[in-house]
Parts: C-alpha cells; structure tokens; sequence
C-alpha cells in the first residue's frame, strides 16, 4: 500500500543525446496541491507527457495509486483515476459544453460504446454532466457551442472535462495560461473549491497562482528535481533565486 | 542462364527508364507536400498536360523534338502558377478532406477538358525519326529513344540535386519544409517560394509526361489512373525530400517492369502489397521524417 | 443559443424523428406508385444512397479521410455475383454474406490502416481499391476480368417475389434493405457510440485524454461502414444481375464521394440528396456528352469546396437561418 497517489522512480529520458528527464524522483500524496515549477525549457511538461502516458520513457517507472502503470497506454491509466487538462485548449470545439463534459462522464460510466439507444436517453450521463456545469456556474451556457465562448470559460471548460472522469490525481497544466486577468481569479476559484480528496500537481509559471494554490512545491530544472518544499521554503531557496533570475538575493 | 541474364539487364534497363520517368513526374509532388502540406491529388494532370501540349505543338506547330518539349514544359509550369494563386493558395490552411475534393475536382476538370480536345484514344508518343530503332550500349541493343530517356533524365536529376543543395533558393525551400513559421520569421517570403516551386515541380511532372509518353500512354484518364503510382512512389520516398522519390521511383519502376514480366497474372499485385507492408513498418516513408 | 450542429446529435439532443425525416421513403413510395418507368433508375438512385450513407458514417462522423471505400462496394458486389454463380441465387442469403464477408474485409484491412493517419492512410485506401482492381482484372476465373459477370442468377425473394422485368421487385427490395440500414446508421449517429466517434473526429487528443479506446472504436465504425458498403456493391449486382470493374477502382471511390459531399456531409439526408441529385441530373444532361458532365461536375466540386462546404443541405441551412433573420 502506497503512501503516494501517484509516484515515479528514476523515470529518466533521453532524446537522441539530449537528457530532458534525468532519474525524477517524484512522490505526490493523496490530496497533494503541489505546484510544479521551473524555467522554461525545464521539461515540466514532458514530465506529465510521461505520468500520463503520452510520452513513454527512457527508463524508470510510474505508479498510480501503487500500481505500476509505467507500461499502460493513456485511457488505461485514465481508468485508474488520473485526469489531466492541456496547457493549449483541447476541446471538441464544434460540439456543446454539456457534450464536452458528457463524452467523460459517458466513458467513466462505461456507456460510451453503446450504439442502440439514443445517447440523450442516458439521464444520468446528462444529469452528471448538468450538475458538474452548474458548480462552476456555467450551467446557462451548456448548450452552447464551445468555439463561440470567451477563453476563459473554455478554460473552464477545459477543467470540467477532467472532473468528470472523477480522478484521483489531476495534473493541471498551466490551468491560467492565456486568460485575461478579469477571467483568471474565475479559474483561481475553481481551483481553491477543487475536492480536498484529489491529489492535484499545477504546472505553472505564475508566481501568484503558484503561491496562493500550493501547499507544496517542486523545482524542476533542466530535467532534474533542484528542491521540493513549503512555498516560504522554496522562496527563500538561494538555488531558486539563482535559477530564476540568475542572480543571488540581495541582503 | 544466358536468356534469365538478359532478361534481368532487360527488365533492368526499360524499369530505369520507366522509374526515371516516374521520378521526373513525382519529385514534384514530394516537395510542395512537404513544402505546403497539401495534398494535391491532381499533380497527374501537369504530367498529362506536358505530354498532350507537346503533341500538339510537334503537330500544329511543327516545331523539332527539344524545342516542343521545352515549350510544354515551360506552358504548363506558368499555367501552374496562375493555379497555384488563384486555387491552391486559399486551400493551404484547409483540412485534408477540402484539399482532397478540390483536387479530384482539377482532376475531373482536366480529364473532361482532355477528352473534348484529343478524344478517348491513346495518342502515340512524339517520337523524332532520329531516336526510332535501337541503339548499340555495352554490346546489348535497346531501343534508341528510352536511352534518351534515361540519359535526359539522368542529368536533370542532376542539375535538380545541385541546384537545390547548392543555391540559395534550394536553401529556403530546405529550411521551409523543415519549419514553416521559422522560415517565415526570417523573412523567407513563403507566398513566392511557394508558388515558384509548385512552378517548378508541375514543369518537372510536365517534363516527365512528355518524354514518358513512350512509358505511360497518354490518354485523358491519365490522372485518376496514374494517380495511385504517383503518390506510392512519394509515399514511399518520404515527403519533402529529393532523394527519397528517387529511390521510391526505382522501385515502382523495376520492380512494377519485373512482376509484368515474370508474373503477368498477379500484374501491380505485389507492388501494392509492399507498399502497404512499407507504410505500415515506416508510415513516413523510407527517408521521410517521423511525426 | 447558437448553430443547429451543436443540438444535431449529443446528450442533449433530440433524436426523435421528425416528420421531415420521412420524405425520401414518401418519395420512394410515390416514385412507385406513379412513376413507375423509373424504377430502374430509383433502385440504382437507393444503392448509391446506401453507399453514400456507409461512406458518410465513416469519413463525415468518423472524420477518416478515404478514396478506397469502392474497394467493399466491389467486394460486396462480387461475392454476392459470384456466391450466386458458384453456390445458391438465394438473394436474401446472398446479400447476407456479402454483407457479412466485406465487413470482415474491412476489420482486416482497417485494423491495419488505422494505425496510421494523414497521407499515409490516404494512400493505403488507395492501394487496397488498386489492389482489389487489379486482383478483379487478373483472375479471370473467378470475376471475369473485364467482362464481369454476366446473367447473375436471382431467384425469387423468399421464394415468393420474383425479380420482374419492369424493376418493380427489384426497387422494393432496395427500397426495404436501405430503409433497414438507414434507421441502423440513424441510430448509431445518435447513441452514445456515434457521440464518442464525433470527438474522435473533433478531437483525437482528447479522446485518449478521457480515457476513450479510440482505435477500437474507429475500427468498429470502418467494419460496419464497409459492410455496409458491401450491402450496397450486393444489391447493385443482385438488381443488375452483372458485376464488372467498374465496381472498383479510384474512379468510384471519388465519384461517391462527390455525390455525398454534393448532398452535404455529415447530415445523413446529404447522403440522400447528393447521389439523388447528381444521378436523375447525370441521366438527364449527361447522355449526349458525358464530358461536359464531368466538366461541370469538376468545377461545381470547386465551386462547394471554396463556397458551400456544406454541399446542398448546408446551402438551404443558410437560407433557412437568413429567413429567420429577416422574419425576426
């Protein structure tokens, strides 16, 4: 029994000659809200390419929830309880808001693949997603087209999707990025009244959004884990000061 | 022993001359794929272009061999570009499916177009009376006009790889087929590129139309029927790139010469089938780059 | 609230038939009752509806790009010709194997290809018509090569309804198989299955994203869409009572695709209106000379490409929608 919701050992990787993840040790515990940060270029995002299955490693191994799942493909390791959402919206554009949600409730509940009824006979499917919708208030816009809202509710929308597989583990990847800041503290909200039960890792560059959210945070720095600490810890770190702004703090 | 050996110097040679051809029309196809992403599925109809234009002008025009060849080739590159600006270029950021039904599209236009002007028929290849007959190589005798094939195609193969290798133009195309929107960062004008070499690459496959009239006969179904060599051979080869043509080109050629001669009942049979078990083992082809 | 597309199909869709839905099949029973020269023409006009429809299942709510859907109209057509010839002229056990025999061609043949995307899969479409084409031309024996085959034997359906001379058993037999067919494809659209295929469609990334067995999914809608198509490819032989190369091949393969894209992709009634549209024209204008018709055909293939993407159903959306506007 593993005291970690999701976990790598030595997860390592190489392309050609170039080390983009160099022998991470991570460990994210159950309820975790860790942030992950580090300069551009770092491999933050590669390292999620690699927990969710996207990207498979050099060498090393992954568990989620104790189970070795180095070897599965992406929907498997979806099945047991590992939800991400995409630093770029990746949305079914043309389709409603309500659709985008259900189509994850649908495959969580194991009806996706059902051709004989209609899928608007599935109440509960459209129920879970309605109610999903109404806790981040956008209820009124389920029928709505995603293309034809603002950014910032696509983000949302974004978000909504992963809620509706129920995960365990959430890895948001830059969940912020590219919203204007009158739509983030929206996104900042949702982010605070996010079940205390899943484990959630934020990639992210905004110090702000890093600081307010995470109770933990790792440093990741050209592929390798520099520190792991509290938000004061990792602030008053003189090697992430460096690393940052390439220079010591003054005093 | 003496009869397998000709036969294999035979199949040998009329399967260069056949896979130069096929490389003259496709190497065109190659680069504005890789270059522009589209899929121009009507690349068969500058091909076909080349060689009906060059009947006719040897006909109503009585213009000499060269100088037809020359005047098609040159026709139907300008005609390209006036396509390409008009036609094409809106389509480059459109999904596969609109640049799929545009193409066969310009394929139904030509063909419509091919059999209203030259009727149904086969037309015959515009051979000058010099390069009828044979032609002594290396103590074997093979007809006069495929030497010129492959000789004529050979050295433009040639200027082809220099000229790319070597000049600043190739240098652009090069860097553009690598990454678009780098080469547009600096300063590349992709618009002209673009088109002068679509230009070029539909001259090439009008070139090859016409002096392979002898290899592939001219009739006006010429672009649906051709239409699945062409992309094998570009399949094959790897998009974007001059050399991986070259080698799809000799395949198709010999290889399609051989199973006509040795096995006529199977015919294109096993060439399709190792085209697939090709694109299944390397899906970008032998010398293209993985996604 | 914004676009029809989004209420279409969808967990909050209706799926109930509207009234409107039933015009072709009134159309079809008129064309019977008082059109009765045209039956041969209607049963032809039913088969490519099929065709179309199997192919819009598969490229308009699949989003997979094809030109070598000809390759199970043929298959389906020749095993149907030649279980005939060979076994029984039963129709109904003809047309079920036919039916069932381009299916597993296409589970084969797509469990392959769909590994792959883009110009590579493109291009193996290609090469499995070509190679079916070319298998058709060279074994003689069996297809005829390029005589086909003649003089097909049809008994009489359920040993009851025999095959008349003036179409009429032939256009009901059509005319029930696609109705069969029409409800089938009617319903997957609209069942949670022919959702998750439209985010395929949409959005690939994120199916893998939510866990969707993406490539099992596909390969489950390519099986029923070939088989289907190979229903269609039966019936034209089991109607004409000939199978010959011109079942097969790029031609084909492009020329359905038209006909779908005329009547609009993605709607399923594109599928009823583009080949009825382009076939009654075909007849009609095409008979002098067949090369203006493809002129024509050609450059009103550009024209929907550059102007009305959405073919003829997607024109009168537009003016439904500016009707509205005006009204309002």
């Amino acid at each position: 029994m593993s005291r970690f919701a999701l976990e790598t050992r030595g997860l390592h990787k190489t392309f050609g000659g170039l080390t983009v993840a160099a022998n991470i040790n991570f460990g994210l515990e159950p309820g975790a809200r860790r942030a992950l940060i580090g300069p551009n270029g770092a491999g933050k995002t590669t390292f999620v390419n690699m927990l969710t299955g996207r990207l498979a490693p050099s060498s090393g191994r992954i568990l989620l929830g104790g189970e070795d799942v180095t070897g599965l493909a992406q929907e498997a390791r979806v099945k047991r309880g590992l939800g991400r959402t995409f630093q770029i919206n990746t949305l079914f554009r043309d389709m409603s808001v309500l659709d985008n949600v259900a189509l994850g409730v649908a495959e969580r509940l194991g009806i996706a693949g059902r051709m004989w009824r209609a899928a608007s006979a599935y109440r509960e499917v459209r129920d879970e997603a309605m109610e999903l919708l109404a806790r981040l208030g956008l209820a009124d816009d389920a029928g709505v087209r995603v293309l034809d809202l603002p950014y910032g509710k696509q983000r949302l929308v974004e978000i909504l999707i992963a809620l509706g597989l129920k995960p365990k583990v959430l890895l948001l990847d830059e969940p912020a990025a590219g919203v204007p800041s009158l739509e983030s503290e929206r996104i900042l909200e949702v982010l605070d009244a996010l079940p205390s039960d899943i484990a959630i890792l934020i990639i992210e560059h905004d110090m702000d959004v890093v600081f307010r959210f995470a109770k933990r945070i790792t440093v990741l720095v050209q592929g390798e884990v520099l520190c792991e600490g509290t938000p004061t810890e990792i602030a008053a770190d003189r090697r992430v000061h460096e690393v940052y702004l390439g220079e010591r703090p003054h005093g | 022993m003496d009869a397998f050996l000709a036969s294999v110097v035979s199949i040998g040679f009329h399967g260069l001359a056949y896979g130069m051809i096929l490389y003259a029309i496709s190497v065109g196809l190659s680069v504005t794929m890789g270059l522009m992403g589209f899929v121009n599925l009507a690349h068969g109809v500058f091909a076909m272009a080349g060689g009906y234009l060059m009947i006719t002008v040897m006909d109503r025009l009585g213009l000499p061999w060269l100088p037809a060849l020359v005047v098609a080739c040159v026709v139907v590159a300008l005609g390209s570009m006036v396509l390409e600006r008009v036609l094409y270029a809106r389509l480059y950021k459109a999904g596969e499916l609109e640049q799929v039904l545009f193409t066969i599209g310009l394929i139904f236009v030509a063909v419509a177009v091919a059999r209203l002007a030259y009727g149904t028929l086969p037309l015959a290849a515009p051979l000058p009376e010099y390069m009828k007959g044979q032609t002594e190589v290396f103590g074997r005798s093979f007809p006069t006009y495929r030497v010129v094939v492959i000789a004529v195609s050979a050295v433009l193969t040639a200027i082809l790889w220099f000229g790319v290798e070597r000049t600043r133009w190739g240098a652009m195309v090069r860097a553009a087929v690598d990454n678009r929107a780098m080469a547009q960062s600096v300063g590349i004008n992709t618009g002209v590129l673009f088109t002068l070499t679509f230009a070029l690459g539909s001259g090439l496959a009008a070139f090859g139309g016409a002096l392979g009239a002898d290899l592939i006969a001219m009739t006006p179904t010429y672009p649906f029927e051709q239409l699945v060599y062409f992309l094998v051979v570009v399949s094959i080869g790897g998009l974007g790139t001059l050399r991986g043509p070259f080698l799809g080109a000799l395949f198709i050629g010999i290889g399609d010469t051989a199973c006509k001669y040795w096995v006529p009942e199977f015919g294109a049979f096993f060439i399709f089938v190792a085209t697939m078990v090709l694109l299944l083992w390397r899906p970008q082809g032998l010398l293209g780059r993985a996604q | 609230m914004t676009g029809t597309t989004a209420a279409a199909i969808g967990y909050a869709g209706a799926a109930r038939l509207r009234w409107i839905e039933l015009a072709p099949w009134v159309l079809a029973a008129a064309i019977y009752f008082f059109a009765p020269t045209y039956l041969p023409l209607g049963s032809y006009v039913l088969i490519m509806i099929l065709f179309a429809l199997s192919l819009d299942l598969i490229l308009g709510y699949g989003g997979i790009v094809t030109l070598g859907h000809s390759a199970y109209f043929g298959f389906g057509a020749y095993v149907a010709g030649v279980f005939a010839i060979r076994l029984t002229g039963d129709p109904l056990l003809g047309l079920a194997v036919a039916a069932i025999a381009a299916g597993l061609l296409g589970l084969a043949t797509g469990a392959v290809i769909l590994r792959t995307h883009g110009l590579a899969l493109l291009m193996l479409t290609l090469a499995i018509t070509s190679i079916l084409l070319e298998v058709a031309n060279k074994w003689t024996t069996v297809t005829g090569g390029t005589d086909g085959l003649h003089s097909v034997p049809i008994q009489p359906i359920l040993g009851m309804f025999r095959f008349d001379m003036f179409g009429k058993t032939a256009f009901l037999y059509c005319l029930i198989v696609v109705a069969a067919c029409w409800w089938l494809v009617r319903t997957i659209v609209h069942s949670p299955f022919g959702v998750a295929l439209a985010g395929t469609r949409e959005n690939d990334v994120r199916m893998h994203a939510i866990g969707a067995p993406v490539y099992r999914r596909r390969l489950a809608a390519y099986t029923i869409s070939t088989s289907l198509a190979g229903t269609a490819g039966a019936l034209l032989t089991q109607t004409t009572q000939f199978a010959g190369l011109s079942v097969l091949g790029v031609e084909l393969s492009g020329e359905i695709l038209v006909m779908l894209v005329l009547g609009g992709v993605r709607r399923i009634y594109g599928a009823f209106v583009g080949p009825g549209v382009y076939i009654v024209a075909k007849d009609y204008l095409a008979k002098q000379t067949p090369e203006y018709w493809y002129l024509g055909i050609g450059i009103l293939l550009i024209l929907i490409v550059m102007f009305a993407r959405g073919g003829i159903l997607g024109l009168l959306d537009r003016a439904f929608a500016q009707l509205k506007r005006a009204r309002a």
